[in-house]
């Protein structure tokens, strides 16, 4: 049942973000110490696998749990009903997935 | 004979007791484009919101729709919303809810509006039977009676929902109900509740089926809005978690899905 599979990646999305949103906040609060430039962020992030890793399932995780959330938002506070509603969710989540995955592509590779 | 003033059953918005001035009562007129209508009312001691809407009917309006049958918090019809809570009339004492001596009135949230304070219960009811909440016999008068162990845990969780009254008060607090029209609503979900913890029910497997369909038990968002106001304390947020678990296990397990 779709429900029920809906249901279970929200909740699976949501413990992998859970630490990650954590280890994110903190990571911020460090790099910001004596001043943000783009040159310390490459520095840590090329050719990095771990944090090729880190923000990869994070973006895979946003891209599931976001569309899946919205989904129900729209379906209690809007009169938008049926499978436009599921398709244009799916595409959201592929539109997330593609900048965020280009993003961190950007940071990793090169 | 003539029925005289003693004859007659004793009313229900009169009993003795003492007055103890007046309440402002404004009631629910009309459908959905009516108005409210303002009553006097004299307050007595231990006088219910009931007691208030029937004085309302005896002596000041007799075209006052509204609904009640047993007056002593079993029957589930007199459910109304007082002072923007949904409520049992029956059993609400207007000491407890009245503001400065002020009451208003109105027909239960979330179901259709018949006339004043009377709403249409077959959406309710309709959502009972879309949940499966209705049992499924496995065995004829033939057999023997089933032995269930009271001290179970299914059974435990059968009885910890079973004493649903269908007053429709949670459903009327559920937002969720109001927000999405295909939800089924806590009063029907924790009745497919009580049903696959029966031991003697043979549709489960429907049922979870029911329950897991959109508008199921999986749009419930846990905020309690249905405990906080089930006059008979019952927990269908409880429930309504059980059967997302049950769900999950069945997916799991290549039961459900
Ligand atoms: C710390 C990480 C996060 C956790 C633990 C978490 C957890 C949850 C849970 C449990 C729900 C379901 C609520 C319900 O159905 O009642 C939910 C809903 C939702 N989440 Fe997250 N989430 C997290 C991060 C995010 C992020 C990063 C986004 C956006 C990109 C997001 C967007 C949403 C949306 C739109 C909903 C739907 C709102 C709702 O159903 O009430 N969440 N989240
Ligand atoms: S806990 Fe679930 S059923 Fe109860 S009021 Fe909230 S959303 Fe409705
Ligand atoms: S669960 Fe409680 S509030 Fe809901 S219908 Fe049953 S008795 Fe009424
Ligand atoms: S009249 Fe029966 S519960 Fe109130």
């Amino acid at each position: 049942m779709i429900e029920v599979r809906l249901y279970a990646a929200q909740r699976l999305s949501a413990m992998v973000l859970a630490p990650l949103v954590i280890a994110h906040l903190i990571l911020i609060l460090l790099a910001v110490e004596g001043g943000l430039t783009a040159a310390e962020i490459l520095d840590r992030t090329r050719g990095s696998v771990g944090w090729a890793l880190f923000y990869g399932v994070f973006v895979l995780a946003a891209a599931i749990h976001a569309p899946i959330g919205l989904r129900n938002v729209i379906r209690e506070h809007t009169s938008w009903r049926g499978e436009v509603v599921d398709k244009a969710m799916i595409g959201l989540g592929i539109l997330l997935f593609m900048l965020g995955g280009r993003a961190v592509l950007a940071v990793v590779v090169g | 004979m003539t029925v005289t003033e003693t004859d007659r059953p004793a009313e229900i918005g009169s009993e003795p007791g003492s007055e103890t001035g007046t309440l402002t009562v404004e009631v629910w007129r009309g459908k959905d484009d009516g108005r409210f209508q303002s009553f006097t009312v004299p307050h007595r001691a231990n006088q219910t919101v009931l007691d208030i809407v029937t004085w309302i009917q005896r002596h000041a309006e007799p075209a006052l729709a509204y609904r009640f049958a047993c007056r002593v918090g079993v029957c589930g019809s007199c459910a109304m919303t007082v002072n923007g809570k949904p409520r049992w009339t029956c059993r609400t004492h207007v000491g407890k809810v009245a503001e400065d001596g002020h009451l208003r009135i109105e027909p239960l949230r979330n179901l259709p509006r018949l006339k004043d304070l009377a709403v249409d219960m077959t959406p309710f009811f309709e959502k009972w039977q879309a949940a499966e909440g209705r049992f499924h016999p496995t065995k004829t008068r033939h057999d023997p009676l089933s032995t269930i162990s009271p001290s179970s845990a299914k059974r435990k969780a059968a009885d910890a929902g079973i004493e649903c009254i269908n007053c429709g008060v949670c459903h009327a607090a559920c937002d969720v109900v109001a927000w999405n029209d295909d939800y089924l609503g806590p009063a029907a979900l924790n009745r497919a509740w009580t049903l696959v913890n029966d031991e003697r029910d043979g549709g489960k497997r429907t049922g979870l089926d029911a329950v897991s369909r959109s508008g199921g038990c999986h749009s419930c968002h846990s905020h309690g809005s249905c405990v906080e106001h089930c006059p008979v304390g019952l927990n269908p947020t409880r429930g309504i978690a059980g059967l997302k678990r049950m769900s999950l296990v069945g997916l799991l397990t290549g039961d459900a899905g």
